[in-house]
């Protein structure tokens, strides 16, 4: 994070706000391979029945989210401090990105509306493997549909990025990776400890109906 | 291990919703052409067995074998040999009774020909044109019987088979799932003596739990009453 | 599995006939609003891609009404459980179903586009017809697909009216983008341009994809 701001130079054209270049794409494009990577964990759920992976692909899936709003975030702030708008609809990465979101915004709903939780946790992997199907798709027909005008800041009079920029890129990119690969463990270490801890309280009172959890629109163990 | 003999076996068997236990650890061995009686107050797990047995639910604990053939993987095999009568009538409201049957006869290989027999066994060829929504409760079920008993099942898996039944109805579909039917029955019943009476393997359910198992004969009715204690 | 197939479908055709449960709707619903674009733009006909725009919009409300009542019989009725006993192929109900959806799309096309055209179109409407047949086949295609997916994803929730649409707008994107797309040259003013074949190829990508995944994927739906 801190090569962001310290090594990679200053773009020609735009500046310091360049800099959540590096934040911004990075973010956008490890919250996309994560939501995929949820629908492959969902095709795992649904084959061996494992709640585990009910429980990496609600994670994944969790977390990119919460990434992809950062994505708007950011996106929002450079467009407007680059182009002057907050928001441009003509855009096809913004709206293609703006439609994945509002897709997987129904995941925790429709989680939630299920109350048998093992049906919820099939019904779930059904949706993140389809949705992990769609996000190419989406970006490969909105893409098709518009000009090209994500910008190519990245092109200087040369053309292409240039090699110290490239490179910080890279490590942006790999620390993005490493923070949502961090995270995703953090947020599943958690879980498993909830439900060691409720699964020992249960043995103790020798109560098989602890029926204290509720509903949830998180995976059970 | 010849477990291909009994028609029904349950190992350990458990089934969850949520968090939920609604049956745990029930055993028991059923052989072919004899009569089960499941007896048990509401939300004891009676359902709960007869839809596992049916391949609706998949179970979630110990051994199930049903006509030979291990569930949830011979689910597939054995529901053409399953006749299952719930609390719905699994009928649709705006069809006729015939055009209900002739679907269930299409989704089993069931020739139309049978349709007629069975609406005929049941009594209801005069009204087999009419609406299901049209028709009383009693009809209804005779209805559901006949969808029940449509592809000759070896196993008949009954919920209050004789609900909204006048005897003069009751007798009449007797041959169809009664004891002189020659299946093997799977029926619930809140009737100690009458149920009992009636078969060979009795098994009471409380909280999900086998509270009871054994041969019919050998049970007396006080106990399924403490049941409902 | 054909015969279930067909089983499924005569059922479905005769409650639809007798209870008029979708087709009514959704034929309401799209010619009403076609009136209402036809008060409320403020010009006396469209062409080109705002004609593609409201022609394909409205298709895919009137959609969303028909993947709503896809499986509300067998729903209340206990009809799944019925389906279930059966030695079928559970796959066979997505394949009815998705094609009952077809179908229900394709009759209400059928007054649907002709009153767009009699209320809004300015060109004339026969000018490509034929291709445009190919892009209501293809579109109703991917529609059916998803929405019978999604329909069978959504029945057994609590919210039901409020998950089908957030579920089926967002994934049925590229098909109306694609679709609006690809009839834009064909209701262009000045005469029928010549169609476009990457839309096409979009359309039939989609469809083939989904196709595919909802049929891996149904069975998982319908267990318990």
């Amino acid at each position: 994070m801190a090569l962001v701001f310290l090594y990679a130079p200053l773009d020609a054209d735009q500046g310091f706000v360049q800099k959540i270049f590096y934040v911004h794409v990075p973010m956008a494009i490890v919250a996309l391979v994560g939501l995929m990577a949820g629908g492959v964990f969902g095709v795992m759920h649904l084959r061996t029945r494992d709640a585990r992976w009910d429980m990496r692909s609600y994670v994944t899936i969790h977390i990119s989210i919460v990434l992809a709003v950062g994505v708007l975030v950011t996106g929002s702030i450079w467009a407007r401090a680059s182009w002057g708008h907050w928001w441009i609809w003509d855009e096809p990465m913004l709206v293609s990105f703006l439609i994945v979101f509002l897709l997987y915004a129904t995941y925790w709903p429709l989680r939630f509306s299920i109350e048998d939780s093992e049906r919820q946790a099939r019904y779930a992997s059904v949706f993140a493997i389809v949705a992990g199907a769609f996000v190419p798709l989406n970006f490969a027909a909105v893409r098709m549909a518009e000009q090209f005008v994500h910008p190519e800041t990245l092109a200087t009079t040369t053309g292409g990025m240039p090699p110290k920029m490239g490179l910080t890129f890279l490590v942006a990119l790999l620390g993005m990776g490493l923070l949502f690969i961090t995270l995703c463990k953090y947020e599943m270490a958690s879980k498993h400890a909830t439900f060691r801890l409720r699964s020992l309280r249960r043995r103790l009172s020798d109560d098989d109906d602890f029926a204290a959890v509720g509903r949830s629109a998180a995976p059970q163990l | 291990m010849p477990t291909t003999d009994h028609a029904v076996v349950l190992r350990g068997a458990g089934r969850r919703f949520g968090e939920r236990a609604a049956l745990r650890d029930v055993s028991l061995e059923l052989e072919p052409g004899r009569t089960l009686v499941v007896f048990g107050p509401n939300g004891a797990g009676k359902t709960t067995l007869l839809r596992m047995l049916a391949t609706l639910l998949r179970p979630h604990a110990g051994e199930v074998r049903v006509l030979g053939c291990a569930l949830p993987d011979g689910g597939y095999a054995v529901r053409g040999r399953i006749g299952f009568l719930g609390h719905e009538a699994l009928l649709y409201r705006e069809l006729t009774g015939r055009e209900n049957l002739r679907f269930h006869a299409r989704l089993h290989g069931v020739a139309r020909t049978r349709v007629e027999a069975v609406l005929d066994a049941v009594g209801m060829r005069a009204r087999a044109d009419d609406a299901v929504a049209q028709l009383s409760r009693g009809m209804v079920q005779r209805l559901a019987i006949a969808r029940a008993v449509l592809h000759d099942p070896e196993l008949l898996l009954l919920d209050e088979p004789l609900a909204n039944l006048d005897p003069a109805a009751a007798a009449q579909v007797e041959p169809l799932i009664g004891r002189t039917s020659g299946r093997t029955r799977v029926l619930t019943s809140h009737d100690p003596a009458g149920g009992l009476a009636g078969a060979d393997l009795a098994l009471g359910l409380r909280g999900g739990r086998a509270a009871l198992v054994g041969a019919a004969a050998q049970v007396r009715p006080e106990q399924i009453a403490e049941l409902y204690a | 599995m054909r015969s279930t197939v067909a089983a499924l479908l005569a059922k479905d055709l005769a409650l639809e006939l007798r209870t008029g449960e979708s087709v009514p709707a959704m034929v309401l619903f799209s010619v009403t609003t076609y009136v209402v674009f036809h008060f409320g733009l403020d010009r006396d006909t469209v062409a080109g891609d705002l004609a593609s725009g409201v022609l394909w919009v409205t298709v895919l409300f009137a959609a969303i009404l028909g993947v709503n009542r896809l499986f509300v019989s067998e729903h209340e009725q206990g009809g799944f459980d019925g389906f279930l006993l059966a030695p079928v192929d559970r796959t066979a109900l997505f394949v009815a179903k998705a094609i009952a959806l077809f179908g229900f799309l394709c009759v209400v096309e059928l007054v649907a586009v002709p009153a767009f055209a009699l209320l809004l179109l300015g060109p004339p409407a026969g000018q490509a017809l034929p291709e445009l047949v190919l892009v209501l086949a293809l579109a109703n295609a991917g529609i059916a697909v998803t929405g019978t997916l999604v329909a069978a994803l959504a029945i057994q929730t609590r919210a039901r009216d409020l998950v089908v649409p957030l579920l089926v707008l967002p994934l049925l994107v590229p098909v109306v983008l694609a679709a609006a797309r690809a009839t834009t040259p064909l209701l262009a003013q000045g005469g029928a341009q010549p169609l476009a074949g990457d839309w096409l190829a979009v359309l039939g990508l989609y469809d083939l994809v989904f196709a595919l995944i909802a049929y891996a994927v149904f069975d998982f739906l319908l267990e318990d």
